[in-house]
């Protein structure tokens, strides 16, 4: 029996069709993400789970029991918001007690509860210093610490890490790994951002325009993106999508694109039995290509620099293959220079290929 | 020509020294970027180029005139905030124009360079439309129409990624790069995240607590920290910073990090100026160590693999080593599993040495 079950929600505001239809399950202690761009569904998705805005239809099942008509209170759920909104003027104890205090909850046992709490999430330090002057990422553990003092059922984040600047989101994240460890408790978490997804998620829902796209573990999502939009949003920087239509070039199957040609003989069979003619779009992700600043590899393709941002010991090279742009992300190649050519080739088995029309991948 | 000076600028604020004995240079026509921590002073300088704050201490050169008594509105210096203050209530056509408006020139001029600058920002398509309905990247791109169409000689950007959502933040970053390469102008980005310093800017000043550590090339920057918020603030993930000891045993000289040693021997910068027992930091990147099967590897360091996040192009591995947790990477077709035992090679020759009591860098 899953913790938590979602069965077709769909919200309506108005003429805004803001979840259109979302089912998934999260097992016991399993953390699944919610992940999208601004306005695909997700936080009112889970608004929903949390009982804080009612379903135009569908069903939410916690522990197995349908939760529509509780009021969120009841639910059992712990929820982080984006902003933490911890209680500034008091200080870490009492907002780790406050759920168990309004509960009535007799003294010595809300001591030894905050005293776990602290234990798990490293507060025993500020216990009694006010949150007003804590650094962001023991608000953080305060939030979260004072969701986890009511034993909740399911823990739900939203957004908790968009409003802290990079680096700390960064040691925040890696954090929220360990407590997540450590803790074990069923989480939803939605985030617009695919690495805070890729590296805290068991599972991971693409949502777009109120659907799931794609439901999966982060490596599947990675490696096998059902749609060109999951294709897109996960992994930075962004796959690379090269309109081409299939043709056949000295007897072999080739995607020919606008400028250059690719041999298609690895592609799938599904894909190799298309009419010839038919219009596809090839991804292939800024890592899986190379450079070679001489031809060296038979299908390498002469192509420009046109941008190469550095990140470190790798760069990202914005390139133009005929007329069409390529991103590769690769190890930094010295002698490579803005304006300069260089030679490219795309790693035979790790191309994608998506319809045309309805974006879907062909496997 | 216009490049500009901060030349020993410091502003009190808040009760603090907000900015501290600050000089800088920027060239004409140089990307040139302000990073660091929320709070370091990136806005206050920007305040300051601008003529928005005036200096408690030093002058402001804009080419080589001296601007500290010049008012804002006359400096000819355009400024992008981070929340685009953009009119809600009127068309992005009539946004963008307004600083022409103000001025009174003629319809058709004014015509003529909004549908210019729009085409130029790929915004056109949100000249009849009202700033309610736009997304953030387009909210921003608006505001930065806005300021450009006055021909500023300078143009100054704070924070302008910050509150765009993960994936747009991706592709703008490549689009300012560009913009600012066409337009030839003077500019100046401020923020919080390596990653944008890195690809953006020509060059990058990194300040941290109204200092500026350190001015260089991305790259530059990238290989030689010269001081340990540097090295720490530059780079992801971040490099590893650990405590040691410097000892000499029979002519050999290594830093002792208690759980391991990184022979110094050929450093003669740090042999020469230091003796046995002096306190130092050493700085290793991850992508300087690398993890092999037990056996396998040539090191006699022994690890244990702690904690893994996946990326999506690379996986982050936490190596513990005695008490010692660091980072390494490694690619994504790459498997290790929790608890397994590794050899880590730490690769001596790319350590970065700093003093502990300075914590400037050891050249």
């Amino acid at each position: 029996m899953a913790k938590l079950e979602v069965r077709n929600l769909r919200k309506v505001f108005g003429e805004l069709e803001a979840v259109k239809d979302a089912s998934f399950e999260v097992s016991e202690k399993e953390t699944l993400c919610l992940l999208g761009p601004s306005g695909c569904g997700k936080t009112t998705t889970l608004r929903m789970i949390a009982g804080l805005e009612t379903p135009t239809s569908g069903e939410v099942y916690i522990d197995g029991v349908l939760v529509n008509d509780v009021p969120p209170q009841k639910r059992g759920i712990g929820l982080v918001f984006q902003d933490f909104a911890v209680f500034t003027h008091m200080n870490v104890f009492d907002n780790i007690a406050f759920g168990l205090q309004i509960r009535n909850v007799p003294k010595g046992k809300i001591e030894a509860k905050v005293d776990e709490i602290a234990r798990l999430l490293d507060l025993q330090n500020v216990l009694f210093k006010r949150a007003k002057g804590l650094s962001l990422s023991e608000i953080q553990r305060v939030a979260i610490g004072r969701s986890l003092a009511v034993d909740p059922k399911v823990l739900l984040l939203d957004e908790p890490l968009s409003n802290v600047d990079a680096r700390t989101r960064d040691r925040m994240r890696a954090e929220l790994k360990e407590i997540q460890a450590d803790i074990g408790i069923t989480t939803v978490y939605v985030t617009h951002d695919q690495l805070e997804a890729m590296t805290l998620a068991d599972r991971i829902a693409v949502m777009n325009e109120g659907l799931i796209d794609h439901l999966g573990t982060p490596n599947e999502i990675y490696e096998q993106p059902k749609t060109l939009f999951v294709a897109r949003f996960i992994g930075s920087p962004s796959m690379n999508f090269i309109e081409c239509h299939l043709t056949e070039k000295d007897g072999k199957p080739t995607l020919e694109a606008d400028g250059f040609s690719i041999d298609a003989s690895g592609l799938s069979e599904s894909v190799k039995r298309q009419p010839i003619g038919s219009e596809l779009t090839l991804g292939v992700r800024p890592e899986d290509s190379w450079l070679e600043t001489e031809k060296r590899s038979a299908e390498a393709m002469r192509a420009e620099v046109q941008l190469i941002e550095l990140l470190g010991s790798k760069s990202i090279y914005h390139l133009k293959i005929g007329r069409s742009p390529l991103l590769v992300k690769t190890y930094t190649a010295a002698g490579v220079e803005v304006g300069g050519t260089v030679w490219v080739a795309l790693d035979k088995n790790k191309l994608h290929i998506f319809d045309k029309k309805t974006g879907g991948a062909m496997i | 020509m216009v490049g500009l000076r901060l030349v020993n600028v410091s502003k009190k604020g808040r009760g603090k020294e907000v900015l501290k004995d600050v000089s800088l240079e920027v060239r004409d026509k140089e990307l040139f970027v302000l990073a660091g921590p929320p709070g370091a002073g990136k806005t206050t300088i920007l305040k300051i180029v601008s003529g928005l704050v005036s200096p408690d201490e030093g002058e402001v050169y804009i080419g080589s005139e001296m601007v500290n008594a010049v008012p804002a509105a006359e400096r000819d210096v355009g400024m992008v905030f981070e929340t685009p203050a953009i009119y809600p209530n009127i068309t992005g056509f009539d946004n963008i124009a307004f600083p022409l408006t103000l001025k009174k020139l003629p319809e058709a001029e004014i015509k003529s360079r909004v549908t210019e600058i729009a085409q130029m920002l790929q915004i056109s398509h949100l000249l009849d439309r009202k700033p309610t309905t736009y997304s953030g990247g387009e909210l921003q791109r608006v505001a930065l129409a806005r300021v450009l169409i006055r021909n500023p000689r300078v143009l100054l950007l704070d924070e302008p990624l910050k509150n765009l959502d993960a994936k747009i933040r991706e592709r703008m970053r490549a689009e300012l790069k560009r913009l600012q390469r066409e337009l030839g102008i003077t500019m100046i980005f401020s923020t919080h995240d390596q990653l944008e310093a890195m690809t953006v800017g020509d060059r990058i000043a990194v300040m941290d607590d109204g200092v500026i550590n350190q001015v260089d090339t991305p790259e530059k920057t990238y290989q030689s920290p010269r001081t340990v918020m540097v090295a720490r603030f530059i780079g992801s993930p971040t490099m590893n910073l650990i405590d040691c000891r410097l000892k000499e045993v029979d002519g050999r000289w290594m830093l002792d990090a208690t759980d391991f040693e990184i022979n110094v021997t050929r450093r003669e910068e740090v042999t020469r100026a230091y003796s046995a027992g002096s306190s130092l930091v050493l700085g290793i990147r991850p992508e300087d160590i690398g993890i092999a099967d037990l056996g396998k590897g040539a090191s006699r360091t022994v690890g244990t693999i702690h904690m893994m996040q996946n990326i999506g192009d690379e996986t982050v591995v936490a190596v513990k080593i005695g008490n010692t947790i660091m980072n390494t990477v490694i690619s994504k077709g790459r498997v290790v599993r929790y608890g397994e035992k590794v050899s880590v090679d730490l690769r001596d020759e790319r350590v970065h040495i700093f003093d502990k009591k300075t914590k400037t860098a050891i050249l």
